[in-house]
């Protein structure tokens, strides 16, 4: 069982984590919960040794001993003696989330903690549902941080909150363009601008590609946001900012992840699933999704490097560019 | 010939190395051994073509050794004298726990200092006699796992048929080299005897022997005394045997100490004699574990939670595992069941095991079930965990049911919700009986936590 099951344990898949836990934690409860479901397995057959040992010839009248070759039962294999079958497993976790926010959690195990770099590199958008509180402000953007002020929020309208959004979106969207590092001038970047599918492939500070309001209902509201190179307190302090803007105040009570990537809440696993059949069945209907979207996500990459950059100095622009517009002309 | 002569020198230089736990074997190998020297000379004719039936497996320890004493000894005077000076050291081998070098390695040099008498390597052998030396790969004289001598060492194959976890007990080195000395026959055996008389049935000699392998150094008369001094305390034989099952250290505490151990907790927890003794033997760790958890538990309950003395008694009684349980989980589940539940404290009394953490893996809730309320104390892995897991499953429950707006815990108003049926029941359950929706309603609402 232990190595067949271990063959099935190779790739992505993701988890539910409940706010509270720690993602490392999280990591080895897991960890320990598929090595309790590999050394469970049936214990193979008691190993035989060949020996050769005196024993007595048939065939002779004599009480003679000869070395003669035996099987004999050896106990070096049991599993008294050798201790459990699989005692660590390589597994490795994709963009962390911090202790008190929840929500979809990318693990990989085996050789697919080499596929976590690959979606690492793929730079893909994440979702959020943050949830904010107006009227108080906290040190750490919590509800648990040290009170620093009390504000009134009656002055607070749907319609402010949205023209806010719409800043803060068109905001980053200079941002998204700029940190793509491509000449928006040419036909590709402007069609890819128009699509959506603008990305910086390489390291840049949090941006968010997408913002709205889904409800609101002072002091609650709740916000999607579609973000990159994120961290959860950065997501804090943005609802923190809009109470600012607001001219109000706010906290975060909960920020939770519906997506990373392409794993959703559906393939997230619960904590009563995190067990070595559920994992196994999880990484074998995420596998071929996995495959697709980093195939595509690479050649995407890979294209948007051959667009031509605006980062290019003036006075070098006319003839390269001719020189890079031609070789995007082919295709 | 050269050959021959390169595997003889080998043969020799092996022969000198004969591992320590040499001399710590059976007797009754040593003497046929001894018979089956005599018998050698006459056996050198025929070659090893063919090979035969097997032999029984008790005479393969032996004929190990034969293999090591032919080349040594082939004369059968020399053989016997070794059987005779080994067995005295066998006999001196079992009442030592260190390891003996000097008295092992005293052997050697006599039976080296025979070695060129008789056998020189450059003394040519007859091809028959060369083709019955039996060259055995010889046995690491110093190995970090006791694999290596499981399959050369009876007392190690006994203890694994018994079910003792060797993987776990070569991880201390005195326990590995201590076993490794004992021989099955004299020491093991007594003390096996005396756990069975005690009422220990075999299949649970495997799990006590690889936490307590320490028993056997002990004497057997302070063994009985102690199981004496237990019962002069009305404690009965099958309390006994429970206490010793659940604690298996027990019986390595002298008198005095099981004394003084019971005198604190009768004295800290004010119980009457009868109730302690039900509480010691309910939780025998208590006798075996450090009292200074047990004291920390105590102030907290008294002075942080704010519990008074009686309730504590209650508490404690209902469920002896409140003593030994970790007190920064169990303040967090307070501080959750407490001031977000809005549960008082004379609630809380009736129903102690909500604070309690018990490790509960998912999916196996199901027979946990049937042992959770009879068993107060269950067996924990011994890896550390950090998981607070019944402070999660409460918070999931209670958010639930707040949701529904079936949060009632106040037994006087309708729809009350038991509270030890709030974490006690498995999933399923919980969902069709208490909160009165389907599974997978439970499960989006917990993704939306």
């Amino acid at each position: 069982m232990g190595s067949a099951g271990l063959a099935r344990l190779q790739g992505l898949f993701a988890v539910y984590k409940p706010p509270g836990l720690k993602w490392l934690h999280l990591r080895d409860t897991v960890e320990r919960q598929l090595l309790n479901g590999l050394n469970a397995g049936k214990p193979p057959a008691p190993e035989q040794r060949v020996r050769f040992l005196l024993g007595p010839v048939e065939g002779s009248e004599k009480k003679e001993l000869m070395l003669t070759a035996m099987s004999v039962p050896s106990l070096t294999t049991h599993r008294l003696v050798r201790g459990p079958a699989f005692t660590s497993l390589k597994i490795g976790v994709g963009h962390r989330l911090d202790v008190q926010a929840s929500g979809v959690l990318v693990l990989g195990v085996g050789h697919g903690c080499r596929l976590l770099t690959d979606m690492y590199d793929a730079h893909f958008t994440k979702d959020y549902m943050v949830r904010g509180l107006l009227g108080k402000a906290t040190d750490n953007f919590c509800e648990d941080g040290r009170l620093v002020e009390k504000t009134t929020y009656d002055h607070v309208s749907r319609e402010k909150l949205d023209r806010i959004l719409a800043v803060i979106q068109g905001s980053h969207q200079k941002a998204l363009v700029m940190y793509s590092n491509l000449d928006l001038q040419s036909q590709e970047a402007y069609e890819m601008a128009v699509g959506g599918m603008l990305r910086p492939m390489n390291k840049s500070p949090m941006l968010i590609t997408g913002i709205r309001c889904l409800h609101f209902e002072p002091p609650e509201f709740l916000l999607e946001v579609q973000c990159m190179h994120e961290t959860q307190q950065q997501l804090r302090k943005l609802v923190h900012e809009i109470g600012l803007e607001l001219k109000s105040s706010a906290i975060c009570r909960q920020v939770r992840r519906t997506r990373d990537g392409f794993f959703t809440l559906d393939d997230a696993l619960l904590r009563t699933q995190w067990d070595l059949h559920s994992i196994q069945d999880a990484i074998q209907d995420a596998a071929p999704r996995v495959v697709a979207e980093l195939r595509k996500n690479l050649r995407s990459g890979v294209d948007s490097q051959q667009l031509p950059s605006a980062e290019q100095p003036q006075h070098s622009k006319g003839p390269s560019s001719t020189v890079q517009g031609g070789s995007c002309a082919k295709h | 010939m050269v050959i021959l002569k390169v595997t003889l020198r080998k043969m020799a230089l092996s022969a000198q190395q004969i591992p320590r736990w040499f001399n710590s074997i059976k007797l009754s190998s040593f003497i046929n051994s001894v018979q089956l020297t005599k018998r050698f000379p006459r056996a050198g004719q025929t070659l090893s073509h063919g090979f035969s039936a097997p032999t029984q497996s008790s005479s393969d320890n032996c004929c190990l050794r034969w293999g090591f004493k032919t080349y040594w000894t082939s004369s059968s005077r020399n053989s016997s004298q070794d059987a005779d000076s080994s067995r005295q050291e066998s006999s001196a081998a079992h009442h030592t726990l260190l390891p003996c070098g000097s008295e092992h390695s005293g052997r050697m040099p006599s039976g080296d200092s025979e070695l060129p008498l008789e056998v020189s390597p450059l003394q040519p052998v007859s091809e028959e006699e060369a083709a019955l030396i039996s060259a055995h790969a010889s046995l690491p004289a110093a190995s970090f796992t006791l694999r290596d001598y499981v399959d050369h060492s009876e007392t190690l194959q006994q203890l694994v048929l018994l079910g003792v976890d060797l993987s776990k007990i070569e991880k201390h080195p005195d326990a590995a080299n201590l076993l490794l000395r004992l021989d099955f026959e004299k020491d093991i055996k007594q003390t096996l005897l005396f756990l069975k008389d005690l009422g220990l049935e075999d299949n649970q000699l495997g799990a006590f022997l690889t936490k307590n392998y320490a028993i056997f150094s002990e004497d057997l008369e302070n063994l009985q005394i102690r199981v004496a001094y237990l019962q002069s305390k009305n404690f009965s034989k099958a309390d006994i045997t429970q206490m010793v099952r659940n604690a298996p250290f027990l019986l390595n505490f002298s008198v005095e100490r099981l004394d003084n151990r019971l005198g604190f907790f009768q004295k800290e927890l004010q119980l009457s004699v009868k109730k302690t003794r039900d509480l010691v033997v309910r939780l025998p760790r208590l006798l075996t574990g450090s009292l200074e958890p047990v004291k920390e538990n105590m102030k907290v309950y008294r002075l942080e939670f704010g519990f008074k003395c009686n309730e504590v008694q209650h508490m404690i009684t209902r469920i002896p595992k409140m003593l030994t349980a970790n007190k920064k989980k169990l303040t967090e589940t307070f501080d959750y069941v407490h001031n977000v539940m809005s549960i008082p404290h004379h609630i809380i009394v009736r129903f102690p095991q909500l604070l309690l953490c018990f490790h509960l893996a998912p999916g196996k809730e199901a027979w946990r079930l049937q042992t959770l309320m009879s068993v107060p104390h269950l067996h924990c892995s011994p890896e550390k965990r950090v998981f607070n897991t019944r402070l999660f499953k409460i918070k999931e429950r209670h958010q639930f049911l707040t949701y529904l707006g079936r949060a009632q815990y106040d037994p006087a108003k309708p729809n009350y919700i038991s509270l030890d049926k709030l974490v006690s029941i498995p999933d399923r359950v919980f969902c069709r009986e208490i909160a009165k929706a389907s599974e997978k309603d439970f499960e989006k609402f917990l993704k939306t936590l």
